[in-house]
């Protein structure tokens, strides 16, 4: 055999390229209750994009608009963050998550006048028909599509195919498999990917959002690498809702060993985590009691600083609240209701104790 | 003076369930049910109902030897910017429940004693009229600077219409949140929920109120005005207490009001869980009741 019969076969043989998607500055606004700085997103944007992560999503944690009581004020406006790390990137492509119910089609022209390249459309899992306006008005300025359908544990894999449908025919060019909860164990992801994928074929591609609720982002990632997932979410020393995300930098290393090309420079990712992102957290994200929970009983992981805040507030346990949360079925974006079963668990103590 | 009489154009869901509640009313007679579909559903249970009907739309409601005094448009904003230059033509009073906004926003408790004489009254959105009573309530006990509502819904509440525009949803009502409940800012969300069975209309409404607002006046004036709102749709309750936070820097200084509040539906057509649609059908019930009302009080 010659060499070039050799590097043929390799090349026939080699993994498809895995894209990734960095979520720091989205899911991890969060965990820093949306208080990021410009200064810490040029931080964050100019180690990525050094290191080669090709699209780097910016936006409040609940999306564009989301800024609110609901969910927490951000402490600078999205756009003005979104500007900045356009001009921060020098290859990578600028991303923002809008949530239709809470932002909208106004919101997303203003971040893509601001240079934002992609539109990532989330729903719940079973409601991706909200999404159709807004993939149509992405489409037309321009801006690369990508759908979200979270809680995505909430259906089976062939149920949550038939929303994906939805989300492609609407004008969605990649639809991930988001496990908001971190709840999806090991074939439950793999198996959701099959399904999106035996779906929707060549004519998008799919995606998995992992979190570490259950200790499981890393894993599930791989096994939706392995069936053939072509985008993957991490954020940078895990920072995101719950326990966090599927760490960056632990992708990065993780997709290289296994052969699986990303485009980014390993030394690149682990220096952004160490030397950008963890100076500036005030707590490590970390796969407590109330973040277990969510995992366990399938709880959307932004619900819990907001469940803990409401403990301190009224005086009952985070992870009862968030066991409550779980049982009622509440779904992303329903912030308001933690304060609610906080109040009914104080109503069902006083009773018992009165 | 006899009752008032009126169409309901759109024989859908909200067309049949505000049927159901107009049928009971001792000031309004429903003369006719329109659609355009010959095989409708709400048009034959109209019927059931011994009410007239047809499938020849607006044009046939406007053939006919006499028009009625109102018209309960039911159908989408496209139709009803299409028919509202008509029902004006023929001067009937139209009570619009899409979300064309043709006519100004009304939220019976707040200004509907206003506008009686409007030839065309727009009823906001479900979300709107649960919530702005409330802003309403606050912002006329103290200045509130900013009010958001959060609304979740019943995913099977939310029919092709909304889920096709839901930017008209959060756009309109946060733009009556200002202009009807007196905020200085407004921001609406709306949630949809596909849990079984399907949980019951829930909303909560948070405003900005200054540091020193006097919390006690400010609860009266709540709970007064869920009693109002309660003349109409009975199922209109409060979930909890309201709940006050102290100023926050995050918030300008201010200090917040959160109000939990559950739309129960009455029943009559839809299910009680689609407080929602209930409520949007009981306000312009609620509406054309009152213009009635006015009007018998003008002619005596």
């Amino acid at each position: 055999m010659t060499t070039a019969t050799e590097n043929t076969v390799t090349e026939a043989n080699a993994a498809p390229t895995v894209r990734l998607t960095d979520s720091t500055l989205r899911d991890g606004s969060h965990a820093l209750a949306h208080r990021f700085t410009e200064g810490q997103v040029r931080g964050v944007v100019s180690a990525l994009d050094a290191a080669g992560v090709e699209v780097i999503e910016v936006s409040h944690g609940d999306g564009l608009g989301g800024s609110s009581f609901n969910y927490g004020f951000s402490a600078v406006d999205d756009i003005e963050l979104v500007a900045a790390a356009v001009d921060e990137a020098t290859r990578a492509k600028i991303a923002v998550l809008l949530l239709p119910g809470v932002g909208t089609i106004h919101d997303l022209r203003r971040a893509r006048d601001a240079g934002a390249a992609v539109a990532r459309i989330a729903t719940h899992c079973t409601e991706a028909d909200v999404s159709l306006q807004h993939f149509a008005a992405a489409r037309e300025m321009g801006m690369e599509t990508v759908g979200f359908l979270m809680l995505a544990h909430r259906i089976g894999p062939e149920e949550l195919a038939k929303e994906a449908r939805i989300m492609v025919d609407g004008g969605a060019q990649c639809v991930y498999v988001v496990d908001s909860a971190g709840a999806l164990v090991l074939g439950e992801a793999q198996a959701r990917v099959a399904a999106l994928i035996n779906e929707i074929g060549d004519q998008a591609q799919v995606g998995f959002h992992g979190h570490q609720n259950l200790s499981l982002g890393i894993a599930n990632s791989v096994l939706a690498a392995q069936q053939g997932a072509l985008q993957v979410d991490g954020a940078l020393c895990a920072l995101g809702a719950g326990a966090g995300n599927a760490p960056t930098e632990i992708l990065v290393a993780t997709f290289e060993r296994l052969g699986i090309p990303t485009g980014v420079d390993v030394q690149g990712a682990l220096a952004a985590a160490e030397d950008v992102v963890r100076p500036f957290l005030p707590r490590l994200p970390f796969a407590d009691r109330g973040a277990i929970t969510q995992g366990y009983a399938g709880v959307y992981s932004s619900f819990l600083l907001h469940a803990e805040r409401a403990a301190i507030r009224y005086g009952v346990p985070a992870h009862e609240i968030l066991q409550r949360v779980g049982e009622a079925g509440y779904v992303g974006g329903q912030e308001d209701m933690i304060i609610d079963v906080a109040l009914q668990l104080v109503a069902e103590r006083e009773q018992r104790t009165g | 003076m006899s009752k008032l009489t009126a169409a309901i154009v759109g024989p859908g869901n909200i067309g049949t369930d505000l049927l159901v509640k107009l049928l009971r009313s001792d000031e309004i007679e429903v003369t006719a049910m329109v659609g355009v579909d010959p095989a409708s559903d709400g048009l034959a249970r109209a019927r059931d109902l011994g009410v007239a009907t047809s499938a020849g739309g607006v044009d046939w409601l406007l053939a006919r030897d006499t028009f009625p005094d109102l018209v309960f448009e039911a159908t989408s904003a496209k139709a009803h910017l299409a028919n509202a230059p008509r029902y004006a033509a023929a001067g009937i009073t139209a009570i619009d429940l899409t979300p064309a906004a043709v006519g100004p926003y009304v939220c019976p408790p707040v200004n509907l004693d206003t506008l009686t004489a409007a030839p065309n009254l727009n009823m906001i959105t479900c979300g709107g009229q649960a919530t702005i009573p409330i802003v309403h309530a606050v912002s006329s006990v103290v200045p509130v600077p900013y009010a958001e509502i959060i609304a979740s819904i019943a995913s099977r509440s939310a029919g092709p219409g909304t889920r096709a525009n839901i930017d008209e949803f959060t756009e309109t009502t946060a733009a009556a949140i200002e202009r009807v409940g007196g905020a200085g800012q407004g921001k609406a969300i709306i949630i949809l929920n596909p849990v079984t069975p399907p949980m019951i209309m829930r909303d909560t409404v948070f405003c900005a109120i200054p540091a020193d607002a006097d919390t006690g006046a400010v609860t009266a004036s709540i709970e007064k005005r869920v009693a109002e709102v309660q003349q109409y749709v009975p199922g209109y309750t409060l979930r909890a207490d309201p709940q006050y936070d102290e100023p926050r820097d995050d918030w300008d200084g201010n200090a917040r009001v959160a109000v939990f509040l559950e739309v129960r539906g009455n029943g009559d057509y839809l299910p009680p869980w689609a407080g929602n649609l209930d409520i949007m059908t009981a306000a312009a019930a609620r509406t054309g009741e009152q213009l009635a009302r006015t009007r018998k009080a003008a002619a005596a």
